[in-house]
């Protein structure tokens, strides 16, 4: 299975993404943001960080950048894109997901464990996964996810969303949202459930001397369900 | 302009340090070269001051391959692996400007990581604040921590660990202090020796800008009233500039254009230039009209005194220049040939075709001023008799919960949580415990580090101070099971040209330099920060010591969470019962005279390598050194990360139980072990020596401290957890 993890100036976690990629059996290739073509992938991976410093908007800038547009072609293709923390910011910026993401709603950055709840395993990402609760990492200043309301009515309306900030057990209530975000929206799809972006980062949660290891569970899954 | 006495005085330099520069030059200054002067003769680049003192400094060992002088300090790790580290104070520009004081400390102190061919792999700080009561402590709290997340976070480098006071000395003057380790291929590490005749001199990154001008003169300098006026000299920081430029560097170093490199800092241009030719024994050229700039009409004074962030001088090989502007380019930064290096050994500066300086390098560098300040002895105070009818009148319960809810040992997450602690993926011990640990990339190794200080102790009594610093840095890393290596030192300290805040710092050097030297745990880097003085007061004197040491294998590192109902805990090291200047003095009793605890080089050594050698063996299963606030408050921190609680044995020493739990006796720690290993750990720890007793038995929720006594965890966390929250909010 090939994958792509596109470089920004100021992307922090790419090697990250790259390392967990590479662990569960990707091939990966690390795509410069100002290259034309996508290499052969069968999934593209926005790594998060601060591309462009977060100036003008979080992944404004990026997402104009000159590989954006094959990523949005192979995207629009039915290609499996994903966008993490700021690769989430790009993506929501290029329209292939709806909605904003805000500053958070106490105005700090925020880095520690979240549990997520799954909404939708009809799609690629999710599918046979044998858990509806994960446990990842969070670690953005601006992930307050916003749309509007008929916008929301659409998402839920097509199962757009992917997944909610929750406690352990599954309760999906304002205490356990970090950010403000609306529903506790943590993560979600594009209409075909081919684009998936999320502000958890899964590529943190890889080994048990880590953070934790249901990033373990989500990329053997995904490499899984590619194959 | 002409230059005379005043303009020199208004420069910061004395009347005689004026003269000494006539006299060299053998003739008048111009305003440039006064200001270069004033830049490099000033204390935070000359050291002046301190100099004298901080050569006594045990500098060597094994595993040293650079000690102070360069950008920072190296060391050996194995395998071909080093670490290079060091730690920086940015106080006067954070306090004038939190936000950007802070950014701005942690983007320098990366740059002198990255400088010598080193990835940062970890940031760790010491900040401490005036009273939480003072009008100024919120804010300034508030925008230095926003300040260091912002700028680390988008680095992309974890910050795994660090320290926060809060004193009312810091009410006028807070401290930052920013460090940085980094991972370098021993056989790859960059120096800023210049070397080789007509080599091009390259300036890359930012562009230079008026900002920052006589920041270093600014920190060589007493705060007054008129202190908002200052706030231009505060440099501004863009870290995904940095960002760009750490991985121009780093691709460029992977090749061989690199003569020398040094980045710029304090004094900007000027130290920077000054210094590759210093220590090449060369001259260089500069013309500064090919100095990227960003302003107007900027003047050949103000480009080679201005401290605009993200900046580094490089000296290439002949012929690299190509290969080197195509690496810039493709960062998108500004890349520029200056000038190149001479065997005139003067610095020379053009500007529009003429000469606009012409200074002989050696003496702006071995002919800056070096004082032996007046400096006053400190005695040690008398202990304090305090009665056991005083301590019998508190309740255990009482005193714990105060203690733990006590602003300067309380949980610091606020603070830890908005900074990113996690990216790079090798942090595997995060914020909050004893040291940060992170893994070395791709190996079984980790490195572990920590930042301590104990101003209380040393204001007490520096040359006892000076050495606990240094002793519970040790301590910090022998809990998570790594062996200490080396330290980097921040010197905090008030006027150098009071008697008594010199002493201070004279003594607490000596005392550092006694721990370091008898615990093989050399300095390898550092820097000085004096006049932390608003007028007339000045701070506690606050050395902060930056400790790194190493995990062979990852997988036997220790943190300070209580694993197992019905293991044991043992103390390790005597409890000897003493209070004065303990946190239970100071806060409960509001006694704030007496001696710090005493500290024995012998015990610390001994229990710390014995306990080594327990984890080594696998016999244990959770550890955390006894420090600020003693023996209860330190299982307490277990108890809660452990999520378990304990029933503490009687106490068989005679000494009164409050004394016994609260007293700050040093070169102690708790570890826990399996019970049917207690007959081989006492084996081990009296062959060597080593006091030992047993404290108590882990239980599954409540801490039972005796028949009257008892606490839930959910107490315990409620205590601990809330105070800095509700402060902040």
């Amino acid at each position: 299975m090939k994958s792509s993890v596109i470089t920004f100036p100021g992307s922090n976690c790419d090697r990250d993404m790259d390392v967990a990629l590479k662990k569960f059996g990707f091939k990966n290739k690390m795509v410069w943001h100002d290259d034309n073509e996508l290499p052969k992938s069968d999934l593209v991976v926005l790594p998060g960080g601060f591309s462009y410093g977060d100036y003008l908007r979080c992944g404004s800038m990026a997402s104009k950048s000159r590989i954006m547009q094959s990523v949005i072609n192979f995207a629009k293709s039915g290609g499996l894109v994903m966008g993490i923390c700021n690769g989430f910011q790009i993506l929501v910026e290029t329209g292939l997901v709806p909605g904003v993401l805000l500053r958070n709603k106490y105005l700090e950055f925020i880095c520690k464990n979240v549990f997520v709840k799954l909404d939708n395993k009809e799609n690629a990402y999710f599918k046979n996964l044998n858990k509806d609760i994960l446990e990842f990492h969070i670690a953005h200043n601006e992930g307050n996810y916003f749309c509007s309301k008929d916008q929301l009515k659409e998402i839920e309306d097509n199962n757009q969303i992917a997944i909610y900030y929750c406690n352990k057990e599954g309760k999906i209530e304002d205490q356990y949202n970090p950010n403000g975000s609306i529903k506790n929206i943590a993560g979600i799809f594009n209409k075909e459930k081919n684009v998936l972006g999320m502000m958890p980062h899964p590529e943190r949660m890889i080994d048990q001397s880590l953070s934790g290891e249901d990033g373990s569970i989500f990329f053997n899954n995904l490499i899984n369900n590619i194959k | 302009m002409e230059v005379n006495e005043q303009i020199a005085i208004d420069h910061g330099l004395k009347s005689d340090e004026y003269k000494k520069i006539c006299q060299l030059l053998k003739r008048t200054p111009n305003i440039t070269e006064l200001g270069i002067f004033s830049a490099m003769w000033n204390e935070h680049c000359s050291y002046k001051s301190s100099r004298l003192h901080l050569k006594k400094l045990p500098t060597k060992g094994k595993k040293v391959i650079q000690g102070p002088g360069e950008n920072a300090g190296v060391i050996d790790i194995e395998d071909g692996d080093a670490i290079v580290f060091k730690i920086e104070s940015h106080n006067h520009p954070s306090f004038i400007e939190p936000y950007q004081g802070a950014a701005t400390g942690v983007g320098g102190i990366m740059r002198d990581v990255f400088t010598m061919g080193a990835r940062p792999i970890a940031n760790l700080n010491s900040i401490h604040f005036g009273s939480p009561q003072h009008k100024k402590t919120k804010n300034l709290l508030r925008g230095v921590v926003h300040g260091i997340g912002g700028y680390g976070n988008c680095m992309g480098v974890p910050t795994i660990a660090g320290q926060t006071s809060f004193d009312s000395s810091y009410n006028g003057n807070i401290l930052v202090n920013a460090m940085t380790l980094g991972l370098v291929k021993k056989n790859k590490i960059f120096y800023s020796k210049a070397a080789g005749l007509n080599k091009p001199v390259i300036y890359v990154g930012s562009k230079t800008g008026r900002d920052g001008i006589h920041g270093a003169s600014m920190a060589s300098a007493s705060f007054d009233e008129k202190i908002e006026e200052k706030k231009p000299t505060v440099q501004v920081g863009d870290p995904f500039t940095e960002k760009l430029l750490l991985e121009a560097c780093l691709e460029l170093m992977a090749g061989d254009s690199i003569i020398a490199i040094q980045d710029m800092g304090a004094a900007g241009l000027t130290s920077s230039s000054i210094e590759m030719a210093s220590k090449g024994n060369l001259g260089i050229e500069i013309d500064l009209n090919k100095v990227p700039c960003r302003e107007t009409k900027m003047t050949p004074y103000e480009i080679m005194l201005s401290e605009s962030q993200e900046r580094m001088l490089i000296v290439l090989e002949n012929g690299k220049e190509e290969i080197a502007k195509k690496i810039f380019d493709k960062w998108n930064l500004d890349f520029a040939v200056i000038g190149k290096t001479t065997n005139s050994k003067n610095i020379e500066l053009f500007f529009n075709q003429e000469q606009v300086a012409k200074i002989p390098v050696n003496i702006l560098v071995e002919n800056s001023p070096m004082y032996d300040r007046k400096w006053k002895k400190s005695k040690l105070p008398k202990k304090n008799k305090i009665k056991n009818e005083v301590l019998n009148k508190f309740k255990i319960k009482d005193v714990l919960k105060k203690i733990l809810s006590n602003q300067n040992i309380c949980s610091k997450e606020w603070i830890w949580q908005q900074y990113d602690h996690t990216v790079m993926g090798d942090t595997i011990q995060k914020p909050g415990g004893d040291s940060g640990v992170v893994r070395v990339h791709g190996t079984n190794k980790a490195v572990a580090a920590s930042v301590d200080s104990s101003a209380v102790y040393c204001w007490a009594h520096p040359l006892t101070g000076g050495k606990q610093v240094v002793a519970e840095s040790w301590r910090n890393l022998i809990s998570v099971g790594a062996k200490p290596i080396a330290i980097t030192n921040c010197l905090n300290f008030g006027s150098p040209e009071k008697e008594d805040n010199m002493g201070e710092f004279v003594e607490c050097v000596q005392g550092i330099g006694e721990a370091s030297k008898y615990l093989n745990f050399p300095v390898v880097s550092g820097n000085v920060s004096f006049y932390n003085q608003t007028k007339e007061v000045g701070i506690k004197p606050t050395p902060s010591i930056g400790g790194v040491g190493l995990i062979k294998d990852y997988k036997k590192m220790i943190s300070m969470d209580l694993k197992e109902v019905d293991n044991l805990v043992l103390i390790i090291g005597k409890t000897e019962g003493h209070i004065d200047q303990s946190l239970f003095a100071r806060t409960i009793l509001d006694e704030k005279n007496g001696p710090p605890p005493e500290v024995n080089l012998f015990n610390e050594k001994n229990n710390g390598e014995s306990i080594l050698n327990l984890i080594d063996k696998g016999y244990v299963k959770s550890a955390h050194d006894i420090s600020l606030g003693g023996l209860l408050v330190a299982i307490s921190k277990m108890c809660i990360k452990g999520n378990k609680g304990i029933k503490i044995s009687k106490p068989k020493s005679l000494i009164n139980e409050i004394e016994y739990f609260f007293a700050e006796d040093q070169g102690r720690y708790l570890i826990e072990i399996n019970k049917e290993d207690l007959k081989e750990v006492t084996k081990i720890l009296d062959k060597n020596s080593v006091h030992h007793e047993e404290f108590g038995i882990i239980s599954k929720n409540d801490m039972i401290i005796n028949e009257k006594t008892k606490l839930t965890i959910d107490e315990l966390k409620s205590y601990y957890t809330n105070w800095l929250t509700k402060y902040m909010s």
